[in-house]
């Protein structure tokens, strides 16, 4: 098909609804493997908006190109607990048997090769995605296996020969993915979990009822900033509009967490059990998932479960005969962006706009999706609440500790024997867990993924939850053997490709960061570099414009203050008096080069400092 | 939504409220940004991405200030009544010298062979603040093709500083939409509605195109350079925010 009617048929299925932008040109990735200048022309006159603002959407988010890309696409995840796997022989392989770098297509138009930030399966790392399908735990045998069958014109689906536990072998899942379910608590995971009786117990209450019960219950935001989830219901409800909105927030990128994956896979009735009292609570009728781009694979299955409560009256008009409240849902697919898990930025990608986060106030509760109130709320939060409403406020408060009430889904990944899903009461020991996922030698335990904290042994003692370590419930563990400015480096490489850059610090500052890290760990680094650090990340921290960039500088921070050891043994004062960043041999090598003499002073040859 | 009240005389019925900026009490109207209350009570906060005229972005940051101790971007923040705002002090000071050094540092801004100079906006912030340590911080050195298809107009991303000024005078003013944002994080750039320049309807009565709406040299007019000897270009007589401060002499 050429380009004018793969458009017309993309614009035609969304009904040339500008806010579908993303649904629109996701058709046009999928039938043209590319969103070209004619693309895109096109795509503007079909909505009569301007091909610019087409242009930034394409060129914002990372799974769309201008670019023809492969009729396959390896995107392998680099993130630093795949690398720690073994992702980067697995990438050798993958060159060696495809014969292409990362970042380049075949000339035949087969296959394209990318590297990708964390894809959600750091569990089963390293693990990449094929299109849209997941492989797991891979090694560079296996990589030259996948490549040799892409080659020999395999579909993607058809690499998968085993499938994992649950719902990943269901029909419409289909994933060599497994739950790793560690441990199961009371709330979420337990074998047990009745539906749909938190439904009906919540349409028995009104609506303001329901929100009192989730704010008793002391439900705080599962993503990690701990707000108050019925204090939200309330807000939201309490500002006058004639539409509100309630978005379950699915786009789970932050490192090492994989959670929701779980929960998407094996706990989606009671998701959207949980979207439909929410929207309740608020007066919602309309529902968004927003689905990471990633979790692509899991989206027809969940598209057949909506499907499936629409045809048993618990989605739709009229639910469960209420005769007074109808709500529906629909799944946003994401195109590769992190900061799209930022509320507000999650609610532009919503309207088809580029992910940046808007200016708050107001904030969206007030004003969100479309300018109405909206409530974004995490997977793992809207889970929780069916399971308030079914055994009560105070059933919930006798989990965890006095200010963080219920249990929490952790990700543990790394160096550990059994990487998973733990669900836990709030008030857990790291040490404790660590224990319990088999970690023989922890010595960091990144808690809460990059925008987290970093602990060292001295830490071990601190507790998940609101009073101490906060957290969405990435653990990712960290043996002695590892290099901590590696893992600093990693996580800063994170920041800098998911900043959007709209504002300053987040932006450039990032990656003045990053340099002067490397600087340090190729040792070229000076004392004065870690003041340096500290002034520029408390810049950062200080005038940046949403959580990425507050966030950005804390890897540096906080690896600073708990291994000033293995900093001090990095950077030293050079005894020349040069600076320590200044490589006179490199400088003067471009002079000989030029002069095509040697220096008296510099070359060892001569009885020259050899610095 | 209009903005920076040159006065307060007609918004009479509109609820009026006091807070302070440095310790001093200041007038503003339930609703105003703190930069545009600021504005009016003739307290400049320096300031990059934000223009008279135009709707605020708070993407440059150069605005933070403290309110209540929490710092926010003052051309988007609402002021409450009496908050308590900081806005000269050494540690703001020493932010908005590490966010005009970012900017000088993430282009190529090379300000004796630049037509901008001496009616740069980036340059009279980097006087402001003294920003002479030159090696603080590294040089990203960008290498973006120069856009010189248009016959009039000429665009020099190099010494872009994001501030989107164009773009929403274009969109906004202009009705045009000439530029937007393409790319993310620090590839993030302004595009042009089109190939290049020459395939957009931009034209030199623009306002995107008028010399005051971009801050730096990104968008230059082509055959007009170095117009004033140095000693009377613009900032050398009036740096910005000469005209707020003037405002508190005759309030008074």
């Amino acid at each position: 098909m050429d380009t004018k009617s793969v458009v017309r048929a993309a614009c035609a299925k969304y009904g040339s609804d500008r806010d579908r932008l993303i649904d629109i040109l996701w058709e046009i990735q999928r039938a043209s493997r590319h969103i070209n200048d004619e693309g895109m022309e096109e795509v503007a006159a079909a909505l009569g908006i301007h091909r610019v603002e087409v242009e930034g959407l394409v060129t914002f988010y990372s799974f769309f190109s201008s670019t023809p890309k492969g009729r396959i696409t390896i995107r392998l995840c680099n993130d630093i607990i795949d690398r720690h796997a073994g992702a980067d022989a697995v990438g050798q392989a993958l060159v060696g048997a495809l014969g292409i770098g990362f970042g380049e297509t075949s000339g035949d138009g087969a296959f394209s090769l990318d590297h990708t930030s964390c894809i959600g399966l750091s569990d089963q790392a390293p693990a990449a995605l094929i299109n849209d399908v997941v492989v797991t735990n891979l090694t560079p045998a296996k990589a030259r296996d996948l490549a040799e069958l892409i080659k020999q014109g395999a579909s993607p689906e058809e690499l998968i020969s085993v499938t994992g536990d649950g719902n990943n072998s269901h029909p419409l899942i289909h994933a060599m993915v497994s739950n790793n379910i560690r441990l199961r608590g009371a709330v979420l995971l337990h074998e047990e979990i009745p539906t749909e009786k938190g439904l009906a117990a919540a349409l028995a209450m009104t609506p303001e009822q329901v929100a009192g019960e989730v704010t008793d219950a002391g439900l705080r935001g599962r993503g990690g900033a701990g707000f108050p989830t019925g204090r939200k219901l309330t807000l939201a409800r309490g500002f006058p509009a004639e539409r509100r909105y309630l978005v379950a927030n699915a786009d789970e990128g932050e490192p090492g967490t994989f959670k929701d994956r779980v929960l998407l896979t094996e706990r989606a009735d009671l998701l959207f059990e949980g979207m439909t009292i929410a929207a309740y609570a608020i007066g919602a009728a309309h529902g968004i998932l927003y689905l990471r781009a990633e979790y692509a694979y899991l989206r027809e299955y969940l598209e057949d479960v909506l499907k499936k409560r629409r045809d048993a009256g618990l989605l739709g008009g009229d639910i469960l005969g209420s005769n007074r409240f109808s709500f529906d849902i629909r799944i946003q697919l994401g195109a590769g962006a992190y900061i799209c898990g930022e509320e507000s930025a999650l609610i532009s990608s919503c309207e088809g706009l580029r992910g940046e986060p808007k200016n708050r106030p107001p904030f969206p509760v007030e004003k969100g999706y479309m300018g109405f109130p909206t409530v974004v709320s995490n997977v793992e939060s809207l889970c929780c609440i069916p399971r308030i409403m079914d055994m009560g406020s105070k059933w919930f408060g006798a989990f965890g500790t006095e200010e963080s009430h219920g249990t929490k889904l952790l990700s543990v990944s790394g160096d550990c024997g059994k990487p998973g899903v733990y669900e836990v009461p709030f008030g857990l020991k790291i040490e404790e867990l660590l224990q319990m996922a088999e970690a023989l030698d922890p010595a960091i335990v990144q808690v809460g993924g990059p925008s987290g904290e970093m602990i060292g042994r001295g830490d071990f003692h601190r507790r998940i939850g609101f009073e101490d370590l906060s957290t969405g419930g990435a653990m990712m563990v960290f043996c002695a053997r590892r290099n901590v400015l590696e893992i600093v480096d990693a996580f800063l490489e994170f920041f800098i490709d998911e900043s959007c850059g709209y504002c300053t610090p987040c932006r450039v500052g990032s990656v003045f960061l990053r340099e002067r890290i490397q600087r340090i760990m190729n040792g070229a680094g000076e004392r004065s570099d870690m003041s340096y650090l500290e002034a520029l990340g408390q810049t950062i921290t200080a005038t940046s414009r949403c959580g990425l960039g507050v966030s950005a500088p804390r890897p540096v921070i906080h690896s600073m203050r708990q291994f000033p050891l293995v900093y001090a043994s990095l950077v030293k004062e050079r005894k020349d008096g040069l600076q320590p960043g200044f490589d006179i041999q490199r400088g003067l090598d471009i002079a000989r080069k030029i002069a095509r003499r040697q220096s008296m002073i510099y070359d060892p040859r001569f009885g020259g400092k050899d610095e | 939504m209009s903005r920076h009240h040159e006065s307060s005389g007609q918004e009479d019925s509109a609820a009026r409220i006091s807070f302070t900026i440095d310790g001093e009490t200041c007038a503003a109207i339930a609703g105003q940004t703190i930069m545009e209350a600021a504005d009016g009570a003739g307290v400049y906060i320096p300031r990059l991405c934000d223009e008279e005229g135009l709707d605020p972005q708070g993407s440059c940051r150069v605005c933070t200030v403290k309110v209540n101790g929490r710092p926010v971007a003052s051309c988007v923040h609402p002021v409450g009544a009496g908050d308590v705002v900081e806005n000269d002090t050494a540690e703001i000071r020493g932010w908005r010298r590490d966010l005009v050094r970012m900017l000088f540092h993430e282009g190529n801004h090379l300000c004796p062979i630049c037509e901008a100079s001496g009616r740069c906006e980036l340059q009279a912030m980097g006087h402001r603040f003294e920003t002479f340590e030159a090696d603080l911080f590294p040089y990203l050195q960008p290498v973006r093709p120069v856009d010189a298809s248009h016959p009039d107009i000429m665009l020099d991303t190099n010494r872009c500083i994001r501030c989107g000024r164009c773009i929403r005078a274009s969109r906004d003013l202009d009705g045009k939409h000439v530029f937007g944002y393409v790319g993310r994080g620090i590839n993030k750039r302004v595009g042009v509605n089109g190939i290049d320049l020459s395939h957009t309807d931009i034209d030199l009565d623009d306002m995107a195109a008028a010399l005051e709406t971009c801050p730096v040299g990104c968008i230059i007019r082509k055959r007009l350079g170095f117009f004033s000897p140095i000693g009377r270009r613009l900032f050398d007589m009036t740096p910005p925010g000469t005209a707020i401060q003037k405002r508190k002499g005759n309030s008074k």
